[in-house]
């Protein structure tokens, strides 16, 4: 495959006895919105944390390319990964934004990695930027709020603050974990509309991961569903039936739907 | 029992068998125990070095302390301008001291955090920070005072120093307890080790750190007179002088002032820090 922007190949990550990824092999192509879902444990936020370099896969033959760049391999973070970063908005379920800082310095920090070093650290930041940054902010709907401090807001805007802050960052790939979790579902369909138009419009590669398997079907072409560490299912979202889904989650498959579960 | 099958106690649960709570056993408690029962232990054995049989002589003699509390209830003012300015200079030594303390702790307290730096900075860093602890700023000064001759900047450095390591202790444990949720996000759009820094690490521990600077000026304002005692300038000086000459119609005076000074610090920094947390 020419145009995978991501590919994983064998990746395995194991906490103490658990095994928490085991043996992961997976190609995104660029333009994609792909859902990832499966039970509580099942290795999801892992292979996510782990495409951006925030942890590393157990030593051994697994693999994680972005752009064609390694990531990681070895089980070691490859020395390149700022640059890689750079062009990977990570989404947080807890949003991540730093709380005591205004919601327009938390976006503009998404530049950091693009604009002088200097000017980064001062805080300087350039007529660029600060366009850019009310532009995202105006784009996901909280441009009102930029002055305001990050902890003072609701959790969706924080959330879509996030957005914003990858879009600063010029991102390809956006990697969103539980996402819309912490949020009420009025908000989390805010994020999820959010997420798409970037994906639609923009053509940005997009993978969240999902507890809420409803949103999956709905927002997402593509699903891959992981249980106990392992891809037990990659295919269109339509694809997906209500005996999988069952087999996927076990006892837990009443809840994953937030809004009914399909009869 | 007359049944063949007995339960057997130990990990094996049958399906929908409740496991038993957590429970604590002697071998695990025994360190508290230990460490609990060892500090009983050294503040008996204390009893003695210390004297605490003498408590009583606080009441046996107690004529003296009156007749010292009668002269001191008579204090007199005829010097005040040059109090006041001698109080003021100890305060300019304090401020002074815990600029540069501070200046000191930033990158010191960051070296010493176990979730920013590697063990091999972390653990020389945290010894040098005990060392500069360990010696009394009463030391330092005299260290300073032989360096560069009598006077405030003895005051200054000593009280530097000593804060410093101090300080620094305060500020990584600040930076130990922080959230890393959002260093990661940061961290996550490519910044580099001293952008995580500063964008996500001190934001959090800002206000911490403020307070703990501020609370470590209220109390160099004190230590500032103490040194005082050993030529370092100030108020503390002209205390040591008074007192030596037995005046204490002025000594008492000099306290008055030193108390009010330390009294309205106390309450101004403590405002500053009840709006900071």
């Amino acid at each position: 495959m020419t145009d995978a922007v991501l590919s994983i190949r064998n990746a395995s990550k194991s906490f103490g006895q658990r095994r928490a990824l085991d043996g992961v092999s997976l190609d995104v192509r660029k333009g994609e919105m792909i859902a990832l879902i499966g039970p509580s444990g099942s290795g999801k936020s892992t292979l996510l944390r782990s495409i951006s370099g925030l942890q590393t896969i157990d030593a051994g033959e697994g693999r994680i390319e972005a752009f064609g760049g390694a990531v990681q391999a070895h089980g070691r973070i490859s020395g390149r990964v700022r640059k890689t970063r750079t062009r990977i908005g990570f989404i947080f379920q807890q949003f991540n934004l730093v709380g005591r800082l205004s919601l327009f310095t938390n976006v503009a920090l998404g530049s950091l990695g693009r604009i002088v070093a200097w000017r980064g650290f001062l805080g300087l930041w350039p007529a660029e930027t600060k366009a850019a940054v009310m532009a995202a902010l105006t784009r996901v709907g909280v441009a009102d709020y930029a002055a305001q401090r990050a902890n003072t807001l609701s959790g969706g805007q924080q959330q879509r603050g996030a957005i914003a802050r990858a879009l600063v960052q010029k991102a390809k790939i956006i990697l969103a974990d539980e996402p819309v979790a912490s949020l009420d579902p009025v908000a989390a369909r805010k994020v999820m509309e959010n997420l798409r138009d970037l994906n639609k419009v923009d053509g940005l590669t997009v993978v969240v991961t999902l507890h809420q398997v409803d949103y999956a079907l709905r927002y997402c072409d593509r699903v891959v569903a992981l249980k106990a560490g392992k891809i037990v299912y990659d295919g269109p979202a339509t694809g997906l039936e209500t005996k999988q889904l069952i087999d996927i989650y076990g006892p837990e498959f009443e809840d994953v739907f937030w809004e009914g579960a399909p009869k | 029992m007359s049944g063949p099958v007995a339960q057997t106690p130990g990990p094996i649960l049958t399906p929908g068998e409740t496991p038993a709570p957590p429970h604590r056993s002697l071998v695990q408690q025994a360190p508290d125990l230990l460490v609990w029962g060892l500090v009983l232990i050294l503040l008996i054995v204390a009893v003695k070095p210390v004297e605490m049989g003498h408590i009583s002589k606080l009441f046996t003699n107690s004529q003296n302390m009156r007749e010292f509390g009668a002269d001191l209830l008579h204090p007199n003012f005829d010097q005040l301008p040059l109090y006041i300015s001698q109080m003021w200079l100890t305060i300019q030594i304090a401020m002074w001291g815990t600029a540069l303390a501070v200046v000191i702790a930033v990158p010191f307290g960051l070296a010493c955090a176990r979730n920013v730096s590697p063990p091999w900075l972390q653990q020389p860093m945290r010894l040098l920070m005990n060392l500069l602890r360990s010696i009394p700023d009463l030391v330092v000064g005299t260290l300073f005072i032989v360096a560069v001759g009598l006077g405030p900047f003895a005051g200054v450095m000593a009280l530097a120093l000593n804060t410093g390591g101090v300080l620094a202790k305060l500020f990584s444990e600040a930076v130990e307890a922080i959230d890393k949720g959002p260093v990661e996000g940061v961290r996550a759009t490519g910044a580099n080790r001293l952008q995580e820094v500063v964008w996500g690490i001190i934001p959090q521990v800002a206000p911490l750190w403020t307070s703990y600077a501020l609370y470590r000026f209220e109390s160099n304002s004190r230590s500032a007179t103490v040194l005082g005692l050993i030529g370092a300038g100030g108020i503390g000086q002209l205390l040591f002088e008074t007192l030596n000459a037995f005046d204490y119609h002025h000594l008492s005076a000099i306290i008055i002032v030193i108390i009010v000074a330390v009294t309205l610090i106390d309450i101004l920094s403590q405002a500053m820090r009840s709006r900071l947390l």
